[in-house]
């Protein structure tokens, strides 16, 4: 409960997300190239752009998975530096959903989302499982609690993944290609619970190349595609009027199979 | 019985049982001992080599063994058979060394304690296991004050000198000592060989590689007689000691490569994972990348660990006497000479009942551990 209060006292600026000239580079490679982006609290964006384009790079920046040489990133006020402690502080409060789910195969679903509520919240294991069951049922596979990962679908598994990031109360959701693992049936499943997320006023960032989900959902899409900001629109525009040729060929290219 | 299967509606197939000859016993004779010619000939081989084999060695060890007597001749005399004889009246030294007599019920109460000690560890099911994982970190040091002596807080034992350990005591006192300090130590090893902070990878590295390119007899050697120069004069440090420290260390090299291994099969998602969470290191170590790591690596720790128990018996070329060399010591007797085998087959079944047992609970750990997760 303490952490809860801490959490909502503290004054929670416009913008939740700030990257200003942000540049970074693996070894001689420059992979991202003065990205510059604002994400104001609650608003929903898609990323796209081919493979390789540095899309999954950028949202790997915010939670400090990948450290980015030149530039700012602010999150949620706080500005990441190679300061620990504010890492772990953003970290706490940025959610992430992997590609490949990234559950801990060998602890049940509920021990999976207990997790980081007790280690990382110091929160009481009783009431970290409670919250637990209410996320898992939100998901809708609060029977499945005390099975393991390696039971269940992928579309379940991702589906856990999601509760698990949502158990730590983020106030940001990051989304590294959802559904890109998932079986055509599964997708489905995942993409509602994202959509009903979004609905609730989440702060969403998300990579997928879903482009039905980015129609209904994203207040804003975002092209990228050799380590650059192409093009940035509402999906509205983005879809009917693109702008960039390059931003062209890649949406002829998705939406015509 | 293809006549028989019945036509159902799509979604109403029930579960039929197999055909008969997919299962049972005959199923698995044939599947496994007769599935082809060649196996045929081998089932063969195998049957006549075990009728060979058997009979004569049961007769030998047990059929036609002394159990008591005097002396070789007397052996002799009543028998063609194992003369386990010499055993039996050698089986105090054998287990206790020269621990002397009187104080030998610290040497079983130390035993006893190992083993209220070891049960936490090994089983997680077991009434009052947390106050008796408290006590299995007391208990080195509760053994060593019982086997050493001494004065402590107001306690007082005769001291035994570890110069008097010996026998299969030795082994344990060895081995586990091993065993039980060689795991952390190669954890810390193997992580600190991966860590980001370049000095403590360069230790890490440079000792694994020097563990491993050094015969452990040489440590042995270093430990016996190379450490005295080293040390201020004067100092009288135990050779036990210093050969249980070497031990450890040996094998903490070992230990440390076969973590490696197991922790190079974790994906790097499970730390991102962690990470992504606001997980401090030693929390995602602990809690997500070792656990599954361990898992991975239980069958080389065991090895490492049986091998380690068994190359205890190198202690005997700085001149402590494990069963091996006491059991050489007891060979030169002249009432019992001649008696090779029987000794060598005593000190391999102890050997042989440890490490099977090692392996067998490896197994079941194994298993217990199994989530599904392996598909």
């Amino acid at each position: 409960m303490n952490t809860e209060t801490q959490i909502s006292s503290k004054a929670s600026p416009e913008m939740a997300i700030e990257i200003t000239n942000m540049h970074k580079w693996y070894g001689q490679f420059h992979v991202l190239k003065n990205i510059n982006l604002k994400v104001a609290q609650g608003e929903r964006i898609v990323i796209c752009g081919p493979s390789g384009s540095g899309k999954s790079t950028v949202i790997r920046c915010i939670n400090r998975l990948e450290e980015h040489q030149e530039g700012s990133i602010v999150v949620d006020g706080v500005e990441l530096t190679n300061d620990l402690k504010n890492i772990e502080t953003i970290r706490s409060e940025v959610g992430m959903v992997f590609q490949h789910f990234n559950l801990f195969p060998h602890l049940t679903v509920v021990e999976n989302c207990v997790l980081a509520p007790i280690w990382v919240r110091k929160m009481p294991r009783k009431e970290a499982e409670e919250i637990a069951m209410k996320f898992l049922d939100r998901v809708k596979i609060p029977e499945q609690a005390h099975k393991f990962p390696g039971q269940l679908s992928g579309g379940q598994q991702q589906r856990v993944a999601i509760a698990r990031s949502l158990c730590m109360s983020p106030r940001i959701m990051l989304f590294d290609e959802p559904t890109s693992a998932l079986d055509p049936e599964m997708i489905k499943e995942v993409l509602e619970v994202m959509i009903e997320l979004a609905r609730e006023g989440m702060t969403m960032l998300c990579v997928t190349h879903e482009m039905g989900f980015a129609k209904t959902v994203a207040d804003r899409v975002i092209f990228m595609d050799e380590g650059e900001i192409i093009e940035e629109n509402n999906p509205a525009d983005f879809f009917d009027n693109p702008k960039h040729d390059r931003t062209k060929l890649f949406l002829s290219q998705i939406l015509d199979h | 019985m293809n006549g028989n299967i019945e036509n159902y509606k799509p979604g109403e197939h029930p579960d039929l049982p197999p055909p008969k000859n997919l299962v049972g016993p005959v199923a698995w004779i044939r599947d496994n001992l007769l599935s082809s010619p060649t196996n045929v000939i081998l089932t063969i081989l195998s049957v006549w080599l075990l009728i060979e084999v058997i009979p004569p060695v049961v007769e030998w060890a047990f059929l036609d063994a002394i159990y008591t007597g005097e002396d070789r001749n007397e052996c002799r005399a009543r028998g063609d058979g194992a003369c386990w004889a010499f055993i039996s009246e050698r089986f105090l030294l054998f287990t206790y060394g020269f621990y002397p007599e009187p104080e030998r019920w610290r040497v079983n109460l130390s035993f006893i304690l190992l083993i209220i000690a070891v049960i936490p560890v090994l089983y997680d099911r077991v009434p009052l296991r947390k106050p008796g994982l408290y006590f299995t970190a007391l208990f080195p040091f509760i053994a060593a004050y019982l086997l050493v002596g001494g004065d402590f807080l107001g306690w007082n034992l005769p001291h035994v000198p570890t110069e008097k350990f010996g026998g299969f005591m030795l082994t344990l006192v060895v081995g586990i000592t091993g065993i039980a300090f060689s795991l952390p130590l190669g954890i810390l090893l193997a992580l600190g060989r991966q860590s980001r902070l370049t000095i403590i990878r360069v230790f890490c590295v440079s000792f694994i590689e020097f563990i491993r390119g050094v015969p452990l007899i040489t440590l042995l050697f270093v430990a016996s007689t190379m450490l005295s120069y080293f040390l201020p004069p004067g100092t009288n440090f135990d050779l036990l000691l210093r050969v249980l420290i070497m031990v450890t260390l040996f094998a903490s090299g070992y230990m440390a490569e076969v973590i490696r291994g197991g922790l190079q099969a974790i994906p790097k998602g499970q730390t991102e994972a962690a990470d992504s969470m606001g997980l401090k290191y030693w929390q995602s170590m602990r809690l997500i990348v070792l656990p599954q790591a361990l898992k991975i690596s239980i069958p080389g720790i065991v090895n490492t660990f049986i091998g380690l128990y068994k190359d205890t018996t190198l202690v005997i070329v700085i001149g402590l006497l494990d069963p091996l060399g006491i059991g050489r010591a007891s060979l030169s007797d002249t009432k019992w000479t001649g008696l090779s085998n029987e000794v060598y087959l005593f000190v391999a079944i102890f050997f042989f009942i440890s490490c099977f047992a090692m392996s067998r609970y490896s197994l079941y750990l194994e298993r217990k551990l199994e989530t599904g997760h392996k598909r």
